[in-house]
């Protein structure tokens, strides 16, 4: 679980990202519960309805689904889809805005990819 | 959903002063409302109007679907936390608790002695020996206890430090999960309150000027800044309300929705986004009319 919202973007897409952050990095695992949308609106100090279209935002898309009476659990091969999503959205979210900082700058594709390779040796 | 409230054409003349004029707009069954807007704007005529505290000029009101006034069927279910309730001179916080208790059919008289010891409220203190803040938390606890269905604060908090602003909200919260009813909500503190809200309306100038979700209120405007060529050809045949330049860089403010495509291209001319906060919103939208003040009658 995340600690903080920001009032940059919409609060309940933030609460959606949050939930997809933990499963992604199996601190939710499949078929975990996730809080309850009071839990959310406490921990967060935000509007239950807030939280509700966050949770709801992850059932419509089939990340989590709900149990009547009992709660939302985490969907089966939620993460893996997660995670495709997450890679078609990574040349977007990093590439991209690298390759814009590096042109800005006067740093050269081959010098981007030079620089990475260092990152992967630990230098 | 369930609708509890409904204001229909609302108006109310003061002689050539239209403190309201013509504001209509729906409370649903179980959302917190706020209700925003400079001093001035009308807020507190809508409340009493609303609650059948006052009669309006022209326009009507309907709580829980009859009219509200001398309707104690209606009343009883209704709980408005004035900012300057008088109370009993003889009264001490003991005693105003047990006539609300009374008033109230939901009252929890535990969750009221909870909220005593939370705000640290001397029970025995003669009301006009409490100081400002604690007059104000008397009128919170009640506001709270009465788990009244509808619930109107207005202006809950003068004298109210810091922490009994964020126990307050905290405690709103937490009752309101467990026991959800239509909480009404005005204030001038926004950035601290609008978390806490899922329906704003907005008078300026006795007018309704907006009623929306919070959270798509959020997406309304944004701010751009950057070189002021880029700016100027990003914000070209955009809704801009502002400009606020700074050496060769220029901020420009736009009354529209920021959509990704936008955002995309803002990054691609290394311009700087920020959506506007919902206070900034609203000054942005208020602050425009010199004479609103003038107008309106207190709020």
């Amino acid at each position: 679980m995340s600690f903080f919202i920001d009032d940059d973007r919409p609060i309940f897409a933030q609460i959606a990202i949050r939930v997809e952050n933990d499963i992604i990095e199996e601190i939710l695992k499949e078929e975990d519960q996730v809080p309850s949308t009071n839990q959310f609106a406490a921990y967060y100090n935000i509007n239950p309805a807030t939280a509700a279209k966050g949770v709801n935002l992850l059932v419509d898309k089939g990340i989590l689904y709900k149990k009547r009476g009992i709660g939302m659990f985490v969907a089966a091969g939620a993460r893996s889809r997660l995670l495709e999503d997450r890679k078609k959205q990574f040349d977007e979210q990093y590439v991209k805005p690298m390759l814009q900082e590096a042109a800005k700058l006067g740093i050269t594709s081959g010098q981007v990819i030079e620089l990475i390779r260092k990152g992967e040796r630990g230098q | 959903m369930t609708i509890i409230a409904e204001v229909n054409q609302l108006s109310k003349n003061y002689k050539q002063v239209k403190a309201v004029d013509s504001v209509s707009f729906k409370l649903e069954e179980g959302k917190i409302y706020g209700l925003l807007g400079r001093n001035g704007a009308g807020k507190t005529t809508i409340m009493q109007m609303l609650t059948a505290q006052m009669f309006p000029t022209s326009g009507g009101v309907k709580l829980f679907g009859e009219h509200p006034y001398e309707n104690n069927k209606v009343l009883s279910q209704v709980c408005f936390i004035k900012e300057s309730q008088k109370y009993p001179d003889y009264f001490n916080v003991a005693d105003v608790l047990d006539v609300a208790a009374s008033f109230f059919e939901n009252w929890d008289a535990k969750y009221a002695d909870q909220l005593v010891e939370l705000f640290r409220l001397p029970r025995k203190r003669a009301i006009k020996k409490l100081s400002r803040g604690m007059l104000s938390s008397v009128g919170v606890i009640i506001g709270l206890a009465s788990r009244a269905p509808l619930t109107i604060f207005d202006e809950p908090y003068l004298g109210l430090d810091a922490v009994a602003r964020s126990m307050f909200y905290d405690e709103l919260l937490h009752d309101y999960s467990q026991n959800p009813r239509t909480i009404v909500l005005s204030t001038h503190l926004i950035d601290e309150v609008n978390r806490l809200l899922e329906h704003v309306i907005l008078i300026d100038q006795g007018r309704l000027l907006l009623d929306d979700d919070t959270e798509s209120l959020r997406n309304k405007a944004f701010k751009v800044a950057g070189v002021k060529d880029k700016v100027e050809q990003f914000v070209e045949g955009l809704n801009v309300v502002n400009n606020e330049p700074f050496g060769g860089l220029i901020t420009a403010t736009v009354l529209q929705p920021l959509l990704p495509k936008m955002r995309q291209l803002a990054a691609e001319q290394s311009l700087e986004i920020v959506p506007l906060s919902l206070q900034d919103l609203i000054i942005l939208l208020t602050k425009q009319n010199p004479d609103s003040y003038k107008e309106g009658v207190s709020s």
